[in-house]
């Protein structure tokens, strides 16, 4: 990269990025200080699409909050629901079937995948190239009719449940899921060859934006980002949950702290999503996926709760306090992108703008998630 | 100047492998449906807005328990119902859906114990006016008998 | 062919029309193109094949009102439009399709067409200059730096083929190349040069003439996902569809100098039956490969693009000039 010429401070000028901006993909402002195509300075502007989701968790019963978490992260949403579903069965004690508990991970891989294609499409165009999100989508369709065909919904499901699932899996979804694994392989070779080996593409992001190990940390960064930067560090394997000890995948960490660590993490997280859902496919237990008894109002008994989950943005955690009522008294969450975002301010500076956007796509922001 | 020629070379040839598979990509099938022209076929599970279910008679199965009213998270529900004469239960006279509000959630539909309502199959829902998006369900329940 | 009043008319209505119907008609062609390759069908509706599609958007373009940022330099901002349609018109009229359809065949042929190619710069810094948007600034300034960058390598490139072919008349190099394949100046076996460096030299105009396009790999000056729209980013209506056309219209020029200077013209591969339809095959062969590269790579960065003309290209152009000089001299 080039360095830019020093100017005088009151040569530069404030490039406002957003909210309505073809790359923030999303309503997130981004307030520039320019020097020419350099960046002296950002501040990112969150809020434009704060829908109070804390406040609301505050006042609707837990069975009621269900259906809110889905619409945080509209890309992978089960992640999110997992999370939530997994505290409250925490601190009321619920005890899930074996069943239903492997169903969930297997659908949260899936859901991963989905987010995964599509962050990988949408980073694509953002370097200018739109027939890759194309493909991406193409293969994203299959997992979303499987989805649908299950859950009943496309993007925000609601269906899991305290202590179980909404409804049970069929046979079509197991020969479909068997059928996508193959495919899904196929098409990141494909990827890889169409994008990842790309000359073009692999000079826009080698080198750029180096993200330390400290900057990470400092700024709680998770997913791809820290892992990009070196730090091993996933939900599912450093405190498991789930039923994610019985799996055997791996957590892919690069070392190279530059974008293209970020993407390649990524594209390494679909083929081990591919192996978990693989392995649970094989490993699904039979039995009901609803406890025996149905839990009929919940009411998690006074203390402080914790939980948190790896979603395809990084690491989710939720807490919640409880006084013994039908409604939370406080429901913390505290969601990946973030912090993550956060990054951007700091680490932009000195950058020039297609660079910075660059970064900015390979954080894999979705607004709806930062702002709540 | 070893370094920099090959860089050229490896340079320009991921570039010719990159157009060879949108070459081959050229030549397959499209995959998408033109979609005001062809429609899918909805999925069994799949969740539209909420629709009264009848019973033999064509009525509703609705008891007026106010059930679904309480556990719907976004207060879409209104219903009301009165005991006819000399009737023992309780006969449905209102169930309004606001549309505008509903998250599809189906907490409405598990909470009903006596299967009066369920998903429908609908999805083709636009309009300029707010006003389409208030469901007379009842109303719709009877459309549909005749 | 004698240079009349009447025939300079018709020569202009001509590359108008032809000019006109080509940026419509690729419109057409780049946008089911594009969806073939993504794998959807493209614009369908609107007539077989989607093929009333252009004039319907052309109507709807010319119905649509002219708005003119407040604060912007008026003449500046509607001149624009109009001078990256009119060199490439003017560009048409010396280009030589056949051996007889030429408006007005000229000695200093390529010359008078990189002199008109030069000025479409111009259009995109007045753009951008005048439309009084940050984002249109900074597109126009990028776009001037990148003409600057391969318009040398560029024209180093066909220096290289005016020396083999000793003059600077189109017509005149696409003679010498018309007895067979082996004779265009892409490949160089026979004809007069032997310079086993052609291709590389068919490779650095091909890539120039993307850049100089601002055609993707190299549509910086567009870039969508960082400046919005670039330099037409406030031009609506017409304006931002003359600034379409004229796009189109340069590809098209770029493709027909690639086809002269590298390809031979309108001569036949084999030497059989040598006319317009070669030219015309050839051309819209280089076009689909247009489309092609932009459907299928992502965007350079500026810095990259400025890299690869002055580290990579323009040593290179110049290398294989001063070779082909020294194979001239010796045989
Ligand atoms: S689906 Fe959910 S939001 Fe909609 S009416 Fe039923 S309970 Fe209410
Ligand atoms: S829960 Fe069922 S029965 Fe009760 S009011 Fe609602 S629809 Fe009627």
């Amino acid at each position: 990269m080039n360095s830019p010429i020093l100017l005088q401070p009151d040569e530069t000028f404030i490039l406002n990025v957003g909210p309505q901006h073809p790359a923030t993909h999303g309503v997130l402002r981004v307030k520039m200080e320019m020097n020419g195509e350099y960046i002296v300075n950002a501040e990112t502007v969150i809020g434009y699409i704060h829908r109070m989701h804390e406040k609301m968790g505050e006042l609707k019963t837990y069975p009621q909050f269900l259906m809110n978490l889905s619409r945080m992260d509209y890309l992978g949403a089960l992640g999110y629901s997992h999370g939530h579903v997994l505290l409250v069965e925490k601190a009321s004690g619920i005890v899930v079937p074996e069943r239903a508990e492997y169903i969930r991970a297997i659908m949260v891989e899936l859901n991963r995948i989905a987010s995964h294609l599509f962050w990988f499409g949408a980073f694509v165009m953002d370097l200018g190239g739109f027939s890759p999100l194309m493909y991406a989508l193409q293969d994203r369709e299959h997992i979303l009719d499987m989805l649908e065909a299950v859950t009943g919904s496309r993007l925000t499901y609601c269906y899991f449940r305290f202590g179980g699932l909404y409804n049970d899996v069929d046979d079509d979804f197991i020969t479909a899921a068997r059928q996508f694994i193959p495919r899904m392989r196929k098409s990141m070779k494909k990827y890889h060859k169409l994008v990842t080996g790309n000359i073009i593409f692999r000079k826009r992001l080698e080198g750029i934006a180096p993200l330390s190990k400290e900057m990470c940390r400092k700024y709680g960064a998770s997913s791809a980002v820290a892992r990009g930067s070196g730090i091993n560090f996933d939900v599912r394997k450093n405190e498991p949950y789930s039923v994610y000890p019985e799996f055997d995948f791996d957590v892919p960490v690069y070392h190279e702290c530059d974008s293209l660590a970020r993407y390649m993490v990524r594209m390494d997280e679909i083929e081990q999503s591919l192996r978990i859902v693989e392995q649970g496919l094989d490993k699904l237990p039979g039995g009901p996926i609803m406890p025996d008894k149905k839990p009929k109002l919940i009411k998690p008994p006074v203390g402080d709760y914790y939980q948190a989950v790896e979603t395809a943005r990084g690491s989710f955690g939720i807490r919640l306090v409880s006084d013994g009522g039908k409604n939370p008294y406080r429901l913390k969450l505290r969601s990946p992108t973030y912090s993550n975002m956060h990054l951007f301010d700091e680490a932009c500076r000195g950058m020039m703008i297609m660079d910075a956007l660059a970064f900015m796509g390979s954080l894999d922001l979705v607004i709806p998630e930062i702002d709540r | 100047m070893v370094a920099y020629f090959t860089e050229i070379f490896t340079g320009l040839m991921s570039l010719f492998i990159g157009m060879g598979i949108t070459f081959k990509e050229f030549f397959k099938p499209t995959v998408t449906v033109s979609y005001p022209y062809e429609t899918l076929t909805m999925s069994a599970r799949y969740r539209g807005h909420i629709e009264l279910v009848e019973n033999e008679e064509g009525n509703s199965q609705c008891v007026v328990c106010g059930l679904c009213e309480k556990a719907c998270p976004s207060d879409c529900i209104t219903l009301a119902g009165e005991k006819p004469e000399g009737g023992k239960k309780k006969v449905l006279t209102k169930y309004m859906l606001d549309f505008t509000k509903c998250s599809l959630c189906g907490s409405c539909v598990e909470s009903c114990s006596f299967g009066a309502i369920t998903f429908s199959k609908e999805y083709n829902l636009a309009s300029t006016k707010k006003e389409d998006f208030y469901f007379d369900l009842l109303k719709r329940l009877e459309e549909r008998n005749t | 062919m004698r240079l009349t009043l009447l025939n300079v008319i018709v020569a202009v209505v001509l590359a108008i029309a032809f000019a006109a119907l080509n940026a419509a008609y690729l419109v057409w062609a780049e946008r089911r193109g594009a969806a073939r390759i993504q794998r959807r069908p493209g614009p369908n509706i609107n007539g077989p094949f989607g093929l009333l599609q252009p004039p319907l958007d052309g109507i709807k373009l010319m119905a649509k009102q002219l708005t003119i940022p407040g604060g912007a330099d008026k003449i500046m901002f509607i001149t624009a439009p109009v001078l990256a349609m009119f060199p490439a018109i003017m560009s048409f009229v010396t280009i030589p399709f056949s051996d007889t359809i030429v408006a007005k065949n000229m000695s200093v042929g390529v010359l008078m067409i990189f002199a008109f190619a030069s000025m479409g710069s111009m259009s995109l810094l007045f753009a951008g200059w005048s439309s009084r948007n940050k984002y249109s600034m900074m597109s126009s300034v990028r776009a001037v730096s990148q003409a600057v960058a391969y318009e040398i390598p560029m024209l180093i490139t066909t220096i290289t083929v005016v020396m083999i072919a000793g003059s600077t008349d189109l017509m005149e190099i696409v003679h010498q190349q018309s007895r067979s394949i082996l004779h265009w100046n892409i490949f160089p076996l026979l004809g007069n040069s032997h310079n086993l460096l052609m291709p590389f030299s068919f490779l650095i105009f091909f890539i120039c003439t993307l850049a100089e396009t601002n055609r993707a790999p190299f549509d910086l000056g567009e870039a969508e996902s960082e400046l919005v729209a670039g330099f037409h980013t406030e031009y609506g209506s017409m304006g931002f569809g003359l600034f379409f056309m004229g796009e189109y219209a340069n590809i098209v020029i770029g493709s027909c100098m690639t086809t002269i200077l590298f390809l031979g013209g309108w001569s036949c591969p084999f030497g059989l039956f040598p006319g317009v339809w070669w030219f015309i095959l050839k051309l819209y062969l280089l076009i689909a490969t247009f489309i092609w590269i932009r459907w299928t790579f992502p965007r350079t960065t500026i810095y990259g693009l400025l890299n690869l003309s002055w580290k990579i290209l323009i040593p290179l152009s110049l290398f294989n000039l001063l070779f082909t000089a020294g194979l001239i001299k010796v045989f």
